[in-house]
């Protein structure tokens, strides 16, 4: 007879006897038993690019609508415009013409006449558009011959669309509200619930516990960055120009200052609703100014110091840049250096002043 | 060695601006010993078990735990005492085995999950999750976690508060175990059954001090007698008249009535209702009950313990 294998698998003794590795385990088992944390790690962010993929997804452009003012030549012009597939046009009554212009279902009223008066509000872009538009066909019907006829050379290339200027972005957010959050948060909720206070009584090595944040935030990222980047290469074909290790090399950079940072709020703080407001403090101002949605540059230069030093905002800027451009890790020194001096800096003050007992 | 577990004098905590939560408290725990600290809420029970956990810092005084000391041998004293907090929640998603794993994996030597899981009769359990164990499974879990590292000390901080009477027992065996491996247990408790069950000597607390200690019959012999008769009775009698009567060695007012602390009941009881009929009172209510820590709270403090 052969020995056979014990009743119940049990986990290698080093396994079980160290701290660390229990720390760990204990922070996985908590965290993938619980669904909806679960879900809004993994599952809200690959939702949102859903969302937004499909909201700013490359359309047809948008046509020109303009509207005639009903009267004598009306039909005439219109059919001049109609020629064009890139028009729509209908002929309106003055009451109606007014309100398609002040809504926007019109971006230009025509009143036919010898010349012709333009209705259009210059500081519209699509007013602008459909002026030019509109004129150069009324010319063209009235007799103007073109000097030339260029050649279209037409180029739409990934990467300069929105949904390749969001992922990075998406990646970016997620990457700092998992760090604020998963540290941030179950660190006070530990302490709140007295947890922390019992483990301290132990000889638990408080650097250990600590340890295990850290490795069990690193593990994440492992799970999210692939998960999220690879669903919007496969769904909206998000070019990925750069190697994935200056990808991975700048998550765990951004991962390791968010999580001094959650750590760092979470020094002090003996309850979770104190915490949370000051996760959401931190956070509300990278999410609107650090170029998650849209860029950045969007805010007046008295602000770009400002908004260059945010941790947020140096790593969006690395993601897109590898991502995007295929930026190699020695492009992206400067931000590498920033994140790991919000890390550091972060860490220290967060030991300083931590809360034990 | 020292045969002494806790050594501690002239222990204060205050917290500013003006609460003195411990005023001066001394005390001393012998090896082997189940000592209980028995008190009303907010006698600072608690505020002192964690200052000899060495959780809290103290405002003043000397403490001497295991012959060691927290200001040099902290890391040390940690793997060899065992501790429950008044309220602790333990991580809610994990198992019962998966806990006490966890905390088995803190300490340098101990004992194995299965023996300790069995110490406290979880062997049923030991795969459910801690959010589904009710409160009595959750206590005893942490009396688990308290016992892995082998401790030669153990702090039980009102381990049986809010329990129902079947889990309180479950529990009392627990320590009647310890007891008998001949463990050092110190708990607190405003339950003076508990008490008197579980310890071998107590120590009396209010407002921050000890004001009684011994073993719980002495105790109640010393301070109260034997025997604590309550009756109660319209006006008419007189403490003196009281006092005089055979057998009585103490008299207050209880409520409407009065109670007698008496050592010698088959001669007190005649006497009391002689007397009560000589002088044409009708009795309301009598009953007589064998003295308890209570009644030592009592008459010591003049109020009830869990006033």
């Amino acid at each position: 007879m052969t020995d056979r294998a014990p009743a119940r698998r049990r986990a290698p003794r080093l396994l079980r006897r160290s701290a660390l590795a229990q720390l760990v385990l204990a922070r996985l088992r908590a965290f993938f038993r619980e669904p909806s944390t679960v879900f809004w790690s993994f599952g809200f962010p690959i939702l949102l690019t859903i969302a937004l993929g499909i909201a700013f997804r490359a359309r047809p452009p948008e046509p020109v609508r303009a509207a005639v003012l009903a009267g004598p030549g009306a039909e005439r012009v219109r059919a001049a415009l109609a020629a064009d597939r890139g028009v729509v046009a209908e002929i309106l009554p003055e009451a109606a013409a007014r309100a398609a212009l002040r809504t926007g279902r019109a971006a230009i009223v025509v009143v036919p006449g010898d010349p012709p008066t333009y209705r259009s509000d210059p500081t519209r872009p699509e007013s602008r558009l459909a002026r030019a538009a509109v004129d150069d066909l009324l010319q063209r019907a009235a007799g103007r011959p073109d000097a030339f006829s260029a050649a279209d050379a037409r180029v739409t290339e990934p990467g300069a669309r929105y949904v390749d200027f969001l992922v990075p972005g998406l990646l970016g957010m997620n990457v700092m509200s998992a760090g604020m959050w998963g540290i941030g948060w179950v660190i006070v909720e530990d302490r709140q619930k007295k947890l922390l206070k019992r483990m301290v009584a132990t000889p638990m090595r408080r650097s250990e516990w600590l340890l295990a944040f850290v490795l069990v935030r690193l593990v994440f990222l492992l799970i999210e960055v692939p998960v999220l980047v690879g669903f919007a290469m496969l769904a909206f074909e998000v070019p990925m120009r750069g190697s994935w290790l200056a990808l991975a090399a700048m998550a765990v950079l951004g991962a390791l200052a968010f999580s001094g940072l959650g750590l760092l709020v979470a020094s002090r703080a003996r309850n979770t609703q104190t915490v949370g407001g000051l996760i959401n403090l931190v956070m509300m101002p990278m999410f609107i100014v650090s170029g998650v949605f849209f860029s950045s540059a969007n805010f007046p230069p008295a602000l770009q110091p400002i908004i260059r030093a945010l941790p947020l905002t140096a790593l969006n800027d690395a993601l897109r840049a590898v991502m995007n451009e295929g930026a190699g890790l020695a492009a992206l020194w400067p931000e590498a250096a920033l994140l790991a001096g919000v890390a550091a800096a972060s860490f220290a003050l967060a030991l300083r002043f931590f809360r034990w007992v | 060695m020292s045969d002494l577990a806790i050594r501690c004098r002239g222990l204060v905590k205050r917290y500013p601006p003006d609460v003195t939560a411990v005023d001066g408290l001394d005390l001393e725990v012998r090896r082997g010993e189940c000592f209980g600290l028995l008190g009303p809420n907010g006698a600072g029970k608690t505020t002192t078990v964690e200052i000899l956990e060495g959780l809290l810092a103290p405002t003043g005084g000397e403490v001497e735990i295991l012959g060691a000391r927290w200001d040099r041998d902290a890391a040390d004293l940690r793997a060899r005492i065992g501790i429950t907090l008044q309220e602790t929640h333990l991580p809610e998603r994990l198992t019962v085995e998966e806990i006490v794993r966890l905390f088995r994996s803190f300490y340098p030597r101990g004992r194995g999950e299965d023996e300790v899981i069995g110490l406290v009769s979880l062997g049923e359990k030991r795969r459910a999750r801690y959010d589904r164990l009710s409160g009595g499974q959750k206590q005893r879990l942490a009396v688990a976690c308290a016992l892995v590292g082998e401790p030669e000390l153990l702090f039980l901080d009102e381990p049986t508060t809010g329990l129902d009477p079947q889990s309180r027992r479950q529990l009392w065996d627990v320590v009647d175990d310890l007891r008998r491996q001949g463990r050092t247990v110190l708990l607190t408790t405003h339950y003076m059954d508990e008490a008197e069950r579980l310890c071998d000597r107590v120590a009396i607390v209010d407002r921050g001090r000890v004001i009684a200690l011994g073993t719980p019959r002495e105790l109640i012999h010393r301070v109260v007698g034997q025997e604590v008769v309550e009756f109660e009775a319209p006006d008419g009698v007189l403490e003196a008249e009281l006092r005089a009567l055979p057998g009585v060695e103490a008299v207050r007012r209880a409520g409407a009535g009065w109670a007698l602390t008496v050592d010698r009941l088959h001669l007190a009881i005649p006497a009391l209702l002689a007397r009560l009929e000589a002088r044409g009172v009708a009795l309301s209510a009598l009953s007589t009950h064998r003295a308890t820590l209570e009644d030592v709270f009592v008459s010591l403090t003049g109020r009830r313990l869990r006033d």
